[in-house]
């Protein structure tokens, strides 16, 4: 080793395994083998480089080519152009959707240009398999640098200045949380790494563990010397198979290495981690319902106070953090409190790992400084919106966040200003929608997730996210009152104040949100019975407009309830007391005279 | 596999390990130092793998870390392949013909090292 010319790195991450890349891995490697070029290529199998959507990606270094979409066909393309005669496959380029231009490479691409990476620092860079990379990118220095050079009150004093604000939901201080661990009185501590990641369409945590698990593993086991534990706990959903599978190598290798277990790094610190599976319920990544799922009970939250850092796992105190909160750890301790303070906004520190999802070009995860627009976030990292489509809002914080409209899409965004407009950061789930989304409906997708996914433990949250769920159905169903409105804001207030964890506090979020803004949109469905998105099928109505009828009479064959009229060339009606909206008609008719109203 | 017993340790495995991942950053990209061998068919044909592979191997040897080896279509001089070009930041491109596996290092230590040209083998300064 160490003589390769040319290094390539495929993307092995869940995203672009779902497109194929094993295969693409496998060409590559059987093709490199057939040109003799094995002892001059490096194919390496890295974490996810982000930009799903495009996947799965080829990275070529010293090279700097970036090749997108690539299948096991163009891979055999790639080695025989590229590997062998230096030619770069033009085809396979990135294709910058306005300019048309194709771009050779990463740091061109407008996915790229504004993002800062350090929790995804080595993401799409090493092989997370192979903990020697890890080692050449200075992995553990941060570990061996804390236990040799600083005592743990100055870990914690590192972490404090740097700023670093929990990135699992609630944006609580890193280093006081750290700090509050230490300073309570117990014989055991513990650490536990939150892996659970409820949030539907968040994936961060799971990128982070699949392309750089190490990373996690070195800054758990700075945790632990900091608030001093001797052991530590991740856990993962059961649904993370590929995470698992690489947390396990690792774990493994750190073990072998002596970088974690009894007396690392020749120190007298020991440090064990062991990992726990979740069955994917979203309850259990808060944090006191997750405690009682490692210790073997129901996933239920308990009250609060008292909080983990006093009584935690097993009554102990235990500190709780987020994968990527862990994943900035290393680089604050190596790069210094100031280095990261320097990053983000007056009171959020950092980088933001956003997942971008639903009606935007570029699905994918992205690395930006706080305080960056969402403008920036959805139009210039994203590409704008889908099929040139109109912006409708975007949901933060999932299930447990709002929508931000329009208005409110150049404010620098970090935990303080998207509180203040009505949202939250929450794990960094971001789902765009556009304008044919109906609010109404995205809120009871979310109700219908949270009274799926409640525990059932306190009344509040039970019943009456339930309630909630029945109203907003009742609405898109074309039955509801300006009552019902009223009924929906009072319950919602009601559920906030009284559930007993964060689950039923903010599972109202989204309807209150959508209320907020998109009020026209409950009073159509109330008031005129009408859907101005046209999603809701009981509201949905269909027109033919006369103009552009000619009368074929095709869509009288197809109607089975046989309520369109109309003599052959001539225009045709629909009764629209009598549709049932099922849509035959709209797709069949060969001259877009019919649409839905 | 033995345990690492220090810190010491752990940095000296990081510094062997190193090279191995080295060329995969993409960071500052304007103050490399790029060496391109072509490698179209009359390169290959007059042996620019070796010679490619050779100074791969040199750049490693010499510990030169910030150079990126290339490799690069046809360049129009099949009469002198294997051909090799150097950029250097701030200086014009030196093309290089006939560069054997031997030459290629030879480039390696004069030119990248210590900034000598060797003006036998160069066969164009271009402008750009
Ligand atoms: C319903 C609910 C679900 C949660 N899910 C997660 C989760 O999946 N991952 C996570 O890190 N934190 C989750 N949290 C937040 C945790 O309770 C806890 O605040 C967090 O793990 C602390 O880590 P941090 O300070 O590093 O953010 C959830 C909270 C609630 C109320």
């Amino acid at each position: 080793m160490g003589s390769y010319r040319m290094d390539v790195l495929v993307c092995g991450g869940t995203g672009c395994q779902a497109s194929n890349s094993i295969d693409v891995i496998e060409t590559m490697s059987k093709e490199i083998k057939a040109a003799g070029l094995e002892k001059e290529i490096n194919l390496v199998t890295t974490g996810c480089f982000g930009f799903c959507e495009q996947g799965p990606i080829v990275k070529i270094q010293p090279d700097n080519v970036f090749y997108v979409k690539v299948t096991p066909e163009s891979a055999a393309v790639i080695v025989k152009e590229h590997f062998v005669k230096g030619r770069v496959v033009k085809e396979l380029l990135y294709e910058e959707p306005k300019t048309r231009k194709k771009l050779e490479e990463q740091s061109d691409m407008p996915f790229y240009k504004k993002q800062e990476r350090i929790a995804l620092r080595n993401c799409g860079l090493i092989d997370p398999e192979n903990i020697n990379e890890y080692i050449a990118v200075d992995g553990y220095q941060a570990l061996g640098k804390a236990l040799s050079e600083m005592t743990p009150e100055q870990v914690i004093d590192e972490v404090k200045r740097s700023g670093l604000r929990g990135r699992g939901g609630g944006g609580f201080p890193t280093g006081t949380k750290w700090e509050l661990t230490r300073m309570s009185k117990a014989d055991r501590r513990f650490i536990i790494c939150n892996a659970d990641e409820g949030d539907p369409g968040a994936f961060m945590d799971r990128s982070i563990l699949e392309g750089d698990p190490h990373s996690v593993l070195e800054a758990m086991a700075i945790a632990g010397y900091a608030i001093g534990a001797d052991s530590g706990y991740i856990y993962i959903r059961a649904e993370y198979p590929l995470a698992i599978n690489r947390l396990k190598i690792a774990v493994k290798q750190a073990y072998d290495m002596g970088l974690l277990g009894k007396n690392i790094l020749g120190t007298d610190f020991s440090f064990d981690i062991h990992l726990k599976y979740g069955a994917g319920a979203f309850v259990c990544g808060e944090e006191t319902a997750l405690i009682n799922s490692i210790e073997g009970g129901r996933g239920e939250p308990t009250v609060k106070p008292p909080f983990p850092a006093e009584v935690g796992l097993w009554k102990m105190p235990t500190n709780i953090n987020n994968v990527e909160t862990f994943a900035n750890v290393c680089p604050i301790l190596l790069r210094g409190a100031d280095w990261f303070a320097s990053i983000g906004t007056e009171k959020s520190k950092g980088t933001k790992v956003f997942a971008l999802a639903g009606k935007v070009n570029n699905v994918g995860l992205v690395e930006v400084p706080m305080g960056t627009t969402l403008r920036e976030i959805i139009f210039d990292l994203g590409g704008g919106i889908k099929n040139n489509r109109k912006f409708k809002a975007v949901q933060t914080g999932g299930p447990s966040g709002g929508c931000i409209t329009e208005e409110n899409l150049n404010i620098p965004i970090d935990y303080d200003s998207l509180t203040e407009i009505g949202s939250m950061m929450g794990s960094g789930g971001m789902i765009v929608m556009d304008e044919d989304d109906c609010m109404v409906n995205i809120a009871k997708f979310y109700l219908e997730f949270t009274v799926d996914e409640a525990c059932g433990r306190c009344t509040a949250c039970r019943v009456g996210n339930k309630r909630l769920h029945e109203i907003l159905t009742k609405i898109t169903e074309g039955k509801g009152t300006e009552e019902d409105l009223e009924r929906l804001k009072d319950l919602s207030q009601i559920i906030k104040d009284s559930s007993l964890c964060g689950l039923g506090q903010t599972a109202p979020n989204p309807v209150l949100s959508t209320m907020k803004y998109f009020w026209h949109e409950y009073l159509a469905h109330v008031n005129d019975k009408y859907c101005p998105a046209g999603v809701c099928k009981a509201l949905l109505k269909y027109h033919i407009i006369p103009e552009k009828c000619k009368g074929c009479t095709l869509c009288t064959k197809v109607c089975p309830k046989g309520i369109i009229s109309g003599k052959l060339k001539e225009a045709h009606v629909i009764n629209k007391e009598e549709c049932i909206a099922c849509g035959a008609c709209e797709q069949v008719c060969k001259f877009g005279a019919i649409t839905r109203m | 596999m033995a345990g690492i017993k220090s810190l010491d340790e752990l940095k000296a495995l990081r510094d062997k390990y190193k090279s191995s991942v080295e060329m995969r950053s993409s960071t500052d990209e304007e103050n490399r130092v790029r060496i391109a061998v072509g490698m179209a068919t009359c390169g290959i044909a007059s042996g620019s793998r070796e010679t490619i592979n050779a100074i791969v191997d040199e750049v490693r040897a010499q510990g030169l870390n910030n150079v990126s080896v290339v490799q690069t279509g046809c360049l129009g001089y099949c009469y002198a392949e294997p051909v090799v070009e150097i950029r250097m930041p701030g200086k014009e491109p030196v093309l290089y013909g006939n560069v054997d596996s031997k030459r290629g290092r030879e480039i390696v230590n004069k030119h990248i090292k210590n900034g000598e040209v060797i003006t036998d083998l160069v066969i164009e300064r271009s402008r750009c």
